[in-house]
């Protein structure tokens, strides 16, 4: 048996997929979500096989959700239209639904699912990380804040530190923790505003107030927080690019 | 319409300036003592040259205007010109009127003061025609910025109406395809309610005008869907003053900022969604106001859809060339409530309609 939840912030749209599922024997619904932060809920709580995830959601995207979940479970997005993920589906999903689709069209995702349920894991990673560039996503970030989770845009975040296989977001509120990489962050974060200052350092360079020469070849920035984040030595040469000194 | 009237009159008063200069010099030969048919043929002759130059000077100019630093080189053709003016007409002149006695000499000892006449009367052809055809360039230049402005704005709003339609068109099919099913009578219902929507989109102009009572059934149509799509998560309250209703506004200036209100008040809340619409009439102006409910953490609907309400302010301007009509403010969340209050303020003059 197969434990399902179906998240979308359309009652009739969460409908249609509890309709055509009704065809499938050994999929059970155990609830269904109309945004993402309910999801979340849930997926913690019943520990689903699959889930069907609109994207366009209030508050937080379906990706933005996945990306709070340790072990994602197996995925098929149901969405009408959005350029971007569909970009991204193509690349990794393991299926989506382009609505309104067919009762056929299901059934093929459905019989995608069973086939590959082993390696959906690995699939969704990849997704997320393609999702990750698109415009709504590099405007905010979304992290747990225990069972909370926290809408961070990104204009408020001070600089961002490498901890291990976290890396710390310092904000006015104090830090929080995300489970990516440096890397993802430079990437995906605007990089007129976000400088890899440092290996394991991006500074918000809107925060800068200063920078003082700090040891031999090394400086350090000054933030109007007060707090101090290292810069090496290409790190500087970026900071003067970006600030066009 | 204009240039051709504008070059009708620059002909008349072309034609006027010409026969006083050519009864002048008749009046002025005639006092010297040169009989009437003399005085005329003398001034005639004189007068048709001058005119075929200065006609020359006004077409080359036509295709041809000098720029700044050429004015040296106009004065020299000028002076040049009215040269050769004088010796033709001065040849001509002693072959037809030579037979009079006592003309040559006339002739001769006037030709100081002709050349001065020809030369200042060529001079301010070229003057004027410069100035002429320098503003009629200013004018077409003008033109063709407003036109190729006009042209991107509506590639612009095209743009939009395809961005923004395309998420609403499929999930509105898709609640379509939900109610088949469960609820056939309603799907039949929101398939009319869909096709006059987009009818209404497809077939109203940017620069028609509707009552307000057009417009808010429109967007009835607009609500109601959203309504079907969203379940009782959207309530909507229409308020309008009994003088508002007939009172005008440009067609689907109102619907760019009430997709705004449900994007940020409805596609972005959680639980149930308030959208409030009020319109008075206040003097001599529509009076609308939209309120919706908005989260500051996830949104930010000034910067957010900066284009749907930028583009309703850029209307309003090239309507009433005033960036005042349209404004917005957010009011903090009042006691006990989680989200912010998002205000759309558009006022539509009533005059020059």
């Amino acid at each position: 048996m197969s434990k399902v939840i179906i998240i979308d912030d359309e009652p009739l749209a969460r409908s249609v997929v509890n309709e055509y599922l009704q065809k499938h024997t050994g999929m059970e619904v155990v609830q269904e979500c109309a945004d993402g932060f309910e999801g979340l809920k849930a997926i913690q709580q019943h520990q689903p096989d699959l889930i069907f995830l609109d994207i366009q959601m209030p508050k937080i995207t379906g990706f933005e959700m996945l990306e709070l979940i340790d072990q994602p479970p197996a995925v098929i997005f149901t969405t009408a239209y959005d350029e971007f993920a569909i970009k991204a589906f193509e690349a990794h999903a393991i299926d989506y639904l382009l609505k309104p689709f067919s009762q056929d069209r299901f059934d093929k995702a459905i019989a995608k699912y069973t086939e590959q349920k082993t390696e959906n894991g690995k699939n969704t990673q990849e997704l997320l990380e393609a999702a990750a560039h698109s415009p709504a996503q590099n405007q905010r970030v979304v992290v747990k804040n225990g069972s909370k989770i926290k809408i961070i845009p990104v204009h408020d975040v001070f600089y961002l530190e490498a901890a291990d296989d976290y890396v710390k977001i310092h904000t006015p509120e104090g830090y929080f923790l995300k489970n990516k990489t440096m890397n993802h962050f430079e990437s995906t974060l605007d990089p007129q505003q976000f400088v890899r200052s440092h290996r394991s350092y991006i500074v918000n360079v809107q925060q800068i107030t200063r920078i003082d020469p700090y040891e031999k070849d090394n400086h350090i920035a000054i933030l109007r927080s007060g707090a101090k984040v290292p810069v090496s030595r290409s790190g500087y040469g970026k900071l003067k690019e970006v600030l066009g000194l | 319409m204009a240039a051709a009237n504008s070059t009708i009159r620059f002909r008349i008063v072309f034609i006027i300036f010409w026969l006083i200069l050519f009864t002048d010099q008749v009046l002025v030969l005639n006092y010297f003592g040169l009989p009437w048919k003399e005085a005329l043929i003398d001034s005639g002759i004189s007068n048709f040259w001058l005119m075929l130059l200065s006609m020359l000077i006004i077409n080359t100019l036509r295709f041809y205007l000098p720029r700044g630093n050429q004015y040296i080189n106009i004065f020299s053709i000028c002076v040049f010109l009215s040269i050769l003016w004088l010796i033709l007409t001065r040849f001509i002149l002693k072959l037809s009127l030579g037979y009079y006695e006592g003309y040559r000499e006339l002739l001769q000892s006037s030709l100081s003061i002709r050349y001065s006449i020809g030369f200042l009367v060529l001079g301010c052809v070229t003057m004027i025609g410069i100035l002429w055809f320098n503003q009629k360039e200013q004018h077409d230049y003008e033109r063709r910025k407003s036109d190729a402005e006009k042209l991107a704005r509506e590639a612009e709003l095209f743009k939009l109406r395809q961005q923004l339609q395309p998420h609403f068109l499929f999930n509105s099919l898709n609640s379509i395809n939900a109610l088949i099913g469960s609820r056939p009578e309603e799907a039949r219902r929101m398939v009319q309610q869909l096709s006059d929507f987009l009818r209404g989109t497809i077939k109203k102009e940017e620069t028609q005008w509707v009552t307000l009572q057009e417009e808010l059934q429109y967007l009835q149509l607009y609500l109601e869907i959203e309504k079907v799509r969203f379940g009782n998560r959207l309530a909507t309250e229409i308020h309008v003053d009994e003088a508002a209703g007939s009172m005008k506004l440009p067609a689907l200036l109102l619907q760019p900022i009430v997709e705004n209100a449900i994007k940020f008040g409805l596609y972005d809340t959680i639980g149930e969604t308030l959208i409030r619409l009020f319109a008075k009439k206040n003097g001599d102006q529509l009076e609308i106001q939209v309120i919706n409910p908005f989260d500051p953490a996830t949104s930010s609907p000034r910067q957010g859809t900066g284009f749907g309400l930028k583009s309703v302010q850029r209307r309003l301007y090239l309507l009433f060339a005033r960036t005042d009509l349209l404004t917005v403010e957010t009011v903090s969340p009042a006691e006990g409530e989680k989200d912010n209050t998002f205000i759309t303020h558009v006022n539509i003059p009533q005059t020059g309609l």
